[in-house]
């Protein structure tokens, strides 16, 4: 598989992972790439850890990436960034955003979050971008454009046209949303 | 114009371009989709009957009557459907039918792990298995031409993974095909001894021809490369193989029953070492034993769960992934109920009271977790009423005053009506709580008889919860707002401490369900809160507890639902807007 890279996208069940692996997908195809892309659906959706995967190259057999093989995680949460980051490739970029969603077990008092997250993601060595998503999606309008604002972070990293993301995000999001989410992939993209 | 599609929309969209007129499914993941896709197409009927029994029956019926039709469902919904399925290999078909079965390696969404394939081995049926979209739609209308050729019905077997994958597929129109005539034929239909020891024989000469045919069907697919090793697969496990060693020699099957026993050992003697990579059960491997071949199978792979490119690079090459990681275990995030969600104050209730809790199949299944902790058992659909029954029966009356079952509106419907009746014939007391929440919730939104919508969301009969109880013998039934915690709990003290049958349906509609009102968010006084973890037993995802000992609220998650502030003593939490004195 020559050129092609893989990319997963990992958070909370809601926070929109599904939206932004709908839209890399298409994109993908339109610019000509074999892609596949697996997503989770029923139980596991309910506020669980989630975790979509999008393959493209120009032939892509397995649906699923494995540890050691992601060019690009795209992190919706903190604790979730730090879950995947054994999926990262040795030289691969993970952007995460640091908004910090307790899981049952903190909220519970069974254990804490993790503290110092950021630090100890760093220390790693991997190449981290961990950015306050949350905040630039409110100012774009609502704290739900955080995905779009994580594609517009990953299209900058990517080679393909800024025209060609908007138009299919354009087609993919509902009309009544598609000048907010605009404003959330500027964000993104301008970081 | 190739595009991506969901597995199960590729399945759904080969029924639709093979003319098949009929779909009739009840909801299950990872199946849910092809049904639900399937209902966008105008020019094909499709419905959710009560039960995956009663779809297969509404299938074979629609097949008899001359009609395309297919049923889908999880590979648990096939147990439900078993009965009709044994018999429906005897009776065969007349316009084509096909039954698609979801398997769900590494449980991501079902209580077990079983193998479907067995299925179509127990009754003789031919069971394809796609390996991506494409193959999906493909699949999916030959097994529409093989039905009719064969007069059988025709297995389309899935797997999460393919279920749920989108890959590119080339869409075709839609094609109208005639309704068959239909003959009265009692031979082939009436299925009592007399008639089905002659469409026995009719099976086992079918089970031949579909063995002869399978031997040289292009389903099946041999790419020769480096013949050290050969590697016989199907479905996804064959793109998990493809990745894991791409230069090896795969025969991949696309067939898994009847299987093809002379290109099995055709290939099989042409490389050096033989593996089968199969998901679950040795189905495969098995035979290829029985025809007397070497071959590496579930000593080098596992017989559980999910397989991936990494597992197989494993199990045959030794192979290490290198990757980062931290070193500190981290918290895990198991699926919660949602804020807002109507079923938290019962269960928070049925924990407060110290109840057996007998549970079902749904969203609420998560009453068991952490901190409601309220569930005892969880079997299958409906089995939560029936199995109370049996504890109850065995541990005497007493035992009936302490515990309860629970089950969703849809459950009740699919399958807790006659346990019920169990309870009423058999003098039973107990006290059953129908969790009604208006919709088939944890597959994502699915009308169901109790929500007065058809698949379509035209309005229809709406049956009554309520009117089915009391025709089922329940004299007491009240209906009760779950998140009334002081009325529930006296619902329940007063409805346990009666010695007959009693049902309470808990009414609130999903928070996620459109058009349901969603409040301002609720913020903590930190002044006024003491720290004293009362709000936190609901286990809200939206409550989350601070360094500085107190209670505080998630306002991106929070929906109002009014609930915690029932458990605050101190009045500490008030709705946002409300300015403090």
């Amino acid at each position: 598989m020559s050129k092609g890279k893989n990319i997963m996208i990992v958070g909370v069940g809601g926070q929109g992972t599904l939206l932004a692996s709908r839209v890399l997908g298409n994109l993908l195809v339109e610019e000509g790439w074999d892609v596949k892309v697996s997503e989770v659906h029923g139980m596991s959706q309910r506020g669980g850890s989630v975790v979509t995967y999008v393959k493209y190259g120009e032939s892509v057999a397995s649906p699923v990436i494995e540890q050691g093989e992601a060019d690009y995680i795209l992190a919706f949460e903190l604790l979730e960034a730090a879950r995947f980051l054994p999926y990262l490739k040795t030289d691969g970029t993970l952007i995460a955003s640091t908004q910090k969603i307790a899981p049952m077990p903190v909220i519970t008092g069974a254990s804490p979050y993790p503290e110092n997250l950021e630090e100890k993601i760093v220390a790693t060595g991997c190449d981290a971008k961990l950015l306050d998503v949350l905040s630039l999606a409110q100012q774009a309008g609502s704290p739900k454009a955080a995905n779009v604002v994580l594609l517009g972070v990953l299209s900058k990293q990517m080679d393909i046209a800024q025209e060609r993301w908007l138009a299919v995000l354009e087609r993919t999001v509902p009309p009544k949303f598609i000048e907010l989410n605009k404003k959330a992939f500027a964000l993104g993209r301008a970081l | 114009m190739k595009q991506l599609l969901l597995g199960n929309h590729a399945v759904a969209r080969g029924a639709y371009e093979a003319g098949c007129a009929f779909v009739s499914s009840y909801p299950g993941t990872p199946s849910t989709e092809v049904t639900e896709y399937i209902s966008q197409f105008s020019e094909v009927y499709s419905e959710w009957a009560p039960n995956e029994k009663v779809a297969m029956e509404a299938a074979l019926g629609a097949s008899i009557g001359g009609a395309r039709s297919l049923t889908a469902m999880k590979h648990v919904g096939l147990n439900v459907a078993a009965d009709p399925l044994f018999t429906a290999s005897y009776t065969g078909v007349n316009g084509g039918m096909v039954i698609v079965v979801a398997d769900d390696p590494g449980m991501h969404s079902s209580q077990n792990e079983q193998d479907s394939r067995h299925y179509a081995i127990g009754a003789k049926l031919l069971m394809l298995e796609p390996s991506d979209s494409k193959e999906c739609l493909e699949f999916t209308k030959a097994a529409f031409e093989l039905s009719e050729k064969f007069d059988t019905p025709v297995f389309l077997r899935l797997s999460t993974r393919i279920s749920h994958s989108q890959s590119k597929v080339e869409l075709s129109p839609w094609q109208q095909v005639a309704l068959r005539e239909y003959t009265k034929n009692p031979a082939k239909y009436v299925m009592m001894p007399g008639n089905a020891k002659g469409r026995h024989v009719v099976v086992e000469e079918r089970q031949q021809k579909l063995a002869a045919w399978s031997e040289y069907c292009d389903l099946n697919q041999i790419t020769w490369g480096d013949r050290s090793i050969g590697i016989i697969t199907s479905g996804a496990a064959y793109q998990y193989a493809k990745e894991a060693l791409p230069n090896a020699s795969f025969l991949k099957l696309g067939v898994v029953n009847p299987l093809p026993s002379r290109l099995i050992t055709e290939f099989a003697r042409q490389v050096e070492t033989l593996y089968v990579i199969e998901e679950l059960d040795p189905v495969i491997e098995q035979h290829c034993k029985a025809l007397g071949l070497a071959v590496k199978g579930k000593e080098c792979f596992s017989l559980l769960g999910e397989y991936s490119q990494r597992t197989i690079a494993k199990g045959i090459l030794g192979k290490e992934a290198q990757s980062v990681s931290l070193s500190e275990p981290l918290p895990v995030r198991p699926p919660a109920m949602c804020p807002g969600c109507p079923h938290r104050g019962m269960f928070y209730t049925l924990h407060k009271m110290g109840l057996t809790v007998f549970g079902d199949i749904g969203c609420y299944t998560l009453g068991a977790t952490p901190p409601l902790s309220a569930m005892d058992t969880t079997v299958c659909m409906g089995a939560s009423i029936s199995a109370m029954h049996g504890f109850q029966k065995a541990r005497g009356q007493e035992s009936a005053g302490k515990s309860v079952a629970v089950i969703g509106d849809s459950t009740f419907i699919h399958s807790g009506i006659t346990g019920l009746i169990d309870i009423t014939y058999n003098k039973g007391i107990s006290t059953v709580i129908v969790s009604d929440n208006s919709i088939t919730g944890m597959t994502g939104h699915q009308d169901n008889p109790t929500t007065g919508k058809t698949i379509t969301g035209e309005p229809t009969y709406q049956v009554s919860i309520e009117a089915v109880c009391q025709a089922a013998g329940v004299k007491r039934v009240t209906v009760v707002d779950p998140n009334d915690l002081p009325r529930l709990e006296q619902v329940l003290t007063t409805e346990l401490a009666i010695a007959e049958p009693s049902v309470i349906i808990t009414r609130r509609p999903c928070i996620l369900l459109k058009g349901v009102q969603k409040h301002p968010p609720y913020r903590i006084d930190k002044d006024q809160c003491k720290g004293c973890r009362a709000c936190m037993k609901l286990g809200c995802p939206a409550i989350v507890w601070g360094a500085d000992k107190k209670a505080a609220i998630d306002s991106t998650l929070c929906v109002g639902c009014d609930l915690c502030t029932q458990m605050c003593a101190f009045g500490a939490i008030h709705p946002q807007e409300e300015k403090q004195a």
